[in-house]
């Protein structure tokens, strides 16, 4: 594996992978991947399908504990407490309360747009209306729904645009404020403009919080990530500043992708 | 290869579309067969039944004169034993059904369970009657009440209950789970929030279709021992009952004994009277209007609340 940066990052780190594998029974999915996530940036996951990237994604937030025969290997240091998420002594709910995700199609529940909103704050206990009203604003704002729905928050969710509904998700996903926010393909079912709308929240948001995107568009890679990861049959392949793994990857796979030659 | 000739190809779509033709038919015979058996069976017993349908027959007790003999005491004891078999098999029911499909890990022993509630939905409603006959009327002590009753009623729907709420939580999509999993709810408070609700719609279904099975069950019934004539009505809560006055409890009325509407038709059929044979007839339709009601309220029940869920 090439690396570029990790030995001095410009960036404190938010979360480290160490030698993380993983398998689905007895597929082996993901094969020792060391990796750094900086904060406050974002880093971009691309590869071709079946590459991993969705698995190892959905690591960071314990996904795959939701379904029997799924194991771990290694670990994924989470800073500044130095936690390993994947530790068996730690709760997957303790660290789904910190790491938020967005999916890959847009996933709101048949309820309004206000409880979809304010779901995690209730998850968490919250009920005292002026607070929740208060957060799921805040929520909404900067998701850059809230002008387009300040005035039917008691409408069906499913009922706004896919473009809506997935920022809706952000939203939902942003209102618990998490460390970590994990994106899914974010806008592979969305339209050119949706997807510009999408990007440029993404933009927005790494002032705040650190941000983990797979795409299967390199445009996208490009355009919205500061640090790029190309993973090909379950390893990590190469990664670095995005601007170099595009400009001048060190792997003869990841130019060959790049360029199009593969994938 | 030969190119057949137009001529061909015509008689060759000709002949299809007798073939087309000839099924439609049949499966029009087949449907207005199924029809007309149920038309003709509501339709003969609305008729022979007519005379005796009016207010009386709703109010009276069964009495030794078929024209003065009414249902009351019939459809009273069959929405008692509803209200029983509802309040213990859906809750039971669904619970069990949430268990299997959110809580238990796939494996041998819950592979053997849904073999066996498969199997449970297949037994003869008699050999649940005798289970109940030992079970509730003799060890736990319930009589021949409303209790035992509903409760043996409720064991032969449980399947479907169980069934149908499973297969309600099966059809709402993985990734409504995963996006309530993922901001931290825990499986319980994904089931409350979620998976109950989306659900509600399928599971009301197969809970309505469960009762409308129940009502219509003579043969359980008749096992653990219902009276086949009776002339008063189980104790309504906080009144004074019998001779000592002393006030009904609010759940008396499910240690009191009972009649249900099948058993009441099938009294009235095995009397030589033929003017009993009207009494029959009305209280069939009765019961008829009963279930079919019921069904209709599933199907508006599970209209109006699919209209906001949808993914």
């Amino acid at each position: 594996m090439q690396t570029q940066d990790i030995t001095q990052p410009q960036h404190p780190l938010k979360a480290e992978a160490r030698n993380l594998s993983f398998y689905y029974g007895a597929v082996k999915a993901l094969k020792g991947i060391n990796m750094p996530i900086h904060d406050k940036k974002v880093t971009a996951l691309i590869g071709p399908s079946g590459c991993g990237k969705s698995t190892y994604l959905r690591s960071f937030n314990r996904m795959h504990d939701l379904y029997p025969g799924n194991r771990y290997e290694g670990e994924i240091r989470f800073f500044p407490d130095n936690t390993n998420l994947l530790s068996a002594d730690v709760d997957p709910i303790e660290v789904r309360m910190r790491v938020g995700m967005v999916f890959q199609k847009p996933n709101p529940f048949p309820k309004s747009i206000f409880e979809n909103v304010a779901y995690g704050l209730r998850v968490r206990g919250l009920s005292n209306k002026r607070l929740l009203d208060e957060k799921v604003e805040q929520a909404l704002r900067s998701a850059a729904l809230w002008d387009e729905v300040k005035d039917r928050l008691q409408a069906l969710a499913p009922t706004l645009s896919g473009g809506q509904q997935q920022r809706l998700c952000i939203a939902r996903a942003l209102a618990t404020d998490p460390e970590l926010l994990l994106f899914d393909e974010p806008t592979s079912a969305l339209d050119p403009i949706a997807t510009g709308a999408i990007e440029e929240l993404v933009h927005e948001l790494k002032k705040r919080v650190t941000i983990l995107i797979v795409t299967h568009n390199m445009q996208q890679a490009a355009r919205v990530s500061d640090y790029t990861a190309y993973m090909y049959l379950g390893e990590m392949i190469e990664f670095g500043n995005t601007d170099e793994i595009f400009m001048k990857p060190n792997d003869r796979r990841t130019e060959d992708y790049i360029t199009g030659r593969m994938g | 290869m030969h190119t057949m000739t137009p001529g061909q190809i015509r008689a060759l779509i000709a002949r299809g579309k007798m073939r087309d033709t000839l099924f439609q038919a049949l499966g029009i015979i087949c449907l207005a067969i199924g029809l007309m058996v149920i038309f003709l069976l509501v339709g003969d017993m609305l008729m022979r039944g007519v005379e005796r349908l009016n207010i009386e027959f709703f109010t009276e007790f069964a009495s030794r004169r078929a024209a003065q003999s009414g249902i009351l005491s019939a459809w009273v004891g069959s929405l008692l034993v509803m209200l029983v078999t509802g309040a213990a098999a859906v809750p039971l029911g669904v619970a069990a059904g949430i268990y299997l499909e959110e809580y238990a890990r796939r494996s041998w022993v819950t592979d053997i369970i849904e073999i066996n509630i498969t199997n449970l939905a297949a037994v003869p409603s008699i050999v649940y009657g005798l289970l109940a006959l030992g079970i509730f009327v003799y060890t736990f002590g319930f009589g021949q009440s409303i209790l035992s009753a509903g409760l043996t009623l409720a064991l032969l729907i449980l399947p479907i209950v169980i069934v149908s709420t499973r297969e309600a939580i099966r059809s709402i999509p993985a990734m409504i789970r995963e996006g309530s999993m993922a901001v931290g709810a825990t499986r319980w408070q994904t089931c409350r929030y979620h998976i109950i609700p989306y659900a509600m719609p399928g599971i009301l279904t197969g809970v309505i279709i469960g009762l409308a099975r129940a009502i219509g069950e003579t043969a359980p019934i008749i096992t653990i021992g219902a009276l086949t004539f009776i002339a008063f009505l189980p104790p309504v809560p906080f009144t004074a009952t019998g001779m000592d006055g002393a006030s009904a409890g609010l759940f008396d009325w499910v240690m009191s004994p009972f009649t249900v509407m099948p058993i009441q038709i099938f009294n009235w059929t095995s009397r030589p009277d033929p003017a009993f044979e009207v009494n029959a007839a009305a209280a069939g339709f009765v019961l008829m209007g009963m279930v079919l009601s019921m069904n209709a309220l599933a199907i508006w029940l599970r209209y109006r609340m699919r209209k906001t869920i949808k993914w």
